[in-house]
């Protein structure tokens, strides 16, 4: 017997009291927008009817966007995890590794425009990183307004999004797998790969999914850091929408964001989602 | 368990000041008397009296706060009920694509979900500015809130409502005395990382807000688009203090919030 088995008169009204509203929400903006952007992308400017976005969008231009686009999101991918998966590792090894996490994750509390307002400063032409290029012999560079500024700055936004979910899962392991591993003869390295990286990899794969959607789509960054050297779909949806007010081609450009979002988290849905639990993991733009 | 290396912690020490020396140069600058953030000159207080000086930026503060207190609290509420709504489904495929639907927002890039937004409120003659911007807040916090309470409703052992019932509690009671206080924790968890979305969101915002209404996020990239201005500096300083006593105060009441809980749950 539960809830559902006594009055059910009664209980379905007091049912219908809160589901009315989440449902509302749900209609209103998970599958309207979604069917709005779908709507939209099927006119031109003057409001007719029209194929000619999706024919834009595969002429060279919006291609090359495309895979410059996911060539940037991979690089900040990877080396979010390159530097996010050590660091996880380590500090599930130090002693108060609660306080450490959270002392890591603080930094992505802080608003995201401040940090990347800092670089403008930290990366100016007389700020101190080109003071130390000029001590050590290299002198000054261009380094804002290039692509490694935006990837730089992008992966310090994305590492403690990167660092949660693969600390999760790493905390989760069973120590006495690791020691089976060794007893049995593993050295460090094939523990690693036959045992640690297998078992994290639903972690790593929610990681790889909490950068790799929004580095598509960045465009904060790009205007503040990168100039107008780097483009992403994000900067071109943002450019249609806001600038040349042309919401059927930004739409359009939308659509294959939505579509891209979609076949990642194919890949990237393990069957057990850590990284929500525990803090923090709101995506930058 | 193995201790940690010499080369670990180095890492480990690397990583933190990467991580922290952006704020602090931030806030550093945020005393210099001279007027970027290059040459030190001297300490002063000056760029933090021109922020409460700043009568725009202090209305544009408090609308960010506001903002964030009314979206979350909304939010909360309707997330709360969506938990509830889920929790009580019996079909399971149902239940599987309702929580599917229920991530998209939380996937879908903040640039996919302010551009959709922008062309509902245009086609449902939503005035761009104050509410549409609360809406796009409440409409995107939603699903952190019921994320964060369905795992403390499934933690609920279900006999708990049987005997409620069967003591003779109303479904009222069944509500207000059993399931809410169980599920607190994730309420509360829930609010506050609506409060933090609603306070860090630039994107979402930038595309709905009129012109006539700002937040803090869409101003400061505005005022860092035009260079830099140690008014920022001095803005950071004191979000710094305030984020940091957030943290730390939601960490503290949540430790405190689940003590007496554990209790109950077995």
């Amino acid at each position: 017997m539960n809830l559902m088995g006594r009055s059910p008169m009664k209980n379905n009204r007091l049912r219908s009291i809160y589901t009315v509203p989440y449902t509302v929400w749900i209609l209103l903006f998970v599958l309207a927008p979604i069917a709005l952007i779908v709507y939209y992308s099927f006119f031109d400017l003057t409001g007719n009817f029209t194929l000619a976005n999706y024919r834009n969008f595969f002429t060279s231009v919006y291609l090359t966007l495309t895979i410059s686009s996911f060539w940037y999101a991979f690089l900040i991918t990877f080396f979010s995890l390159l530097i996010a998966y050590p660091t996880a590792y380590f500090l599930t090894k130090t002693k108060h590794k609660q306080l450490w996490l959270l002392l890591i994750i603080i930094p992505s509390w802080i608003n995201l425009l401040l940090k990347t307002y800092a670089f403008i400063g930290l990366m100016g032409l007389y700020g101190p990183l080109n003071a130390f290029l000029e001590v050590i012999g290299i002198g000054k560079q261009q380094i804002l307004f290039t692509d490694f500024s935006f990837v730089f700055v992008s992966v310090y936004i994305f590492i403690p999004f990167m660092i949660l979910p693969i600390f999760n899962a790493l905390d989760k392991l069973n120590p006495a797998l690791i020691d089976a591993a060794r007893d049995l003869g593993a050295n460090g390295w094939t523990t690693f790969k036959r045992v640690i990286w297998p078992l994290t990899l639903n972690g790593v794969k929610s990681g790889v999914q909490v950068v790799f959607i929004p580095a598509l789509s960045l465009f904060m960054i790009t205007r503040l850091i990168a100039g107008n050297k780097v483009i992403t779909l994000g900067t071109a949806i943002e450019q249609q929408f806001l600038v040349t007010q042309n919401w059927g081609m930004g739409s359009t450009i939308a659509v294959f964001l939505i579509l891209f979002m979609f076949i990642i988290m194919l890949f990237t849905t393990g069957k057990e989602r850590g990284a929500t639990g525990n803090g923090k993991n709101r995506k930058a733009s | 368990m193995e201790r940690i290396g010499k080369l670990p912690k180095l890492y480990l020490a690397v990583v933190f000041i990467i991580l922290y020396a952006p704020i602090f140069y931030l806030i550093f600058y945020s005393f210099n008397s001279g007027g970027g953030m290059t040459n030190f000159e001297s300490f002063t207080w000056e760029h933090y009296a021109a922020v409460f000086e700043d009568k725009r930026l202090i209305v544009i503060v408090l609308n960010t706060i506001i903002i964030a207190l009314l979206s979350a609290l909304v939010s909360t509420a309707i997330g709360v009920m969506g938990a509830l709504a889920i929790y009580f489904m019996r079909n399971q495929g149902m239940k599987n694509a309702v929580l599917s639907l229920n991530n998209i927002l939380m996937v879908s890039p903040d640039v996919i979900i302010g551009a959709s937004f922008l062309i509902l409120f245009t086609m449902i003659g939503v005035k761009l500015g104050f509410a549409s911007v609360l809406i796009s807040h409440i409409a995107f916090s939603i699903p952190i809130v019921v994320i964060m309470v369905l795992p403390k409703l499934s933690e609920m052992n279900p006999t708990l409502i049987d005997a409620a019932l069967d003591l003779g509690a109303t479904r009222k009671d069944v509500m207000t005395r059993v399931i809410l206080p169980f599920i607190q924790p994730g309420i509360f968890a829930g609010f506050f990382l609506a409060l933090t979305y609603s306070l860090d969101d630039f994107a979402v915002t930038f595309f709905v807000t009129g012109n006539g209404f700002s937040t803090l996020s869409v101003e400061i990239y505005s005022m860092a688009r035009t260079g830099i201005s140690l008014t920022i500096n001095a803005l950071s300083g004191i979000i710094f203090v305030v984020t940091v006593a957030l943290v730390l105060g939601y960490y503290a009441l949540n430790r405190k919030m689940k003590a007496p809980l554990t209790g109950v749950k077995k």
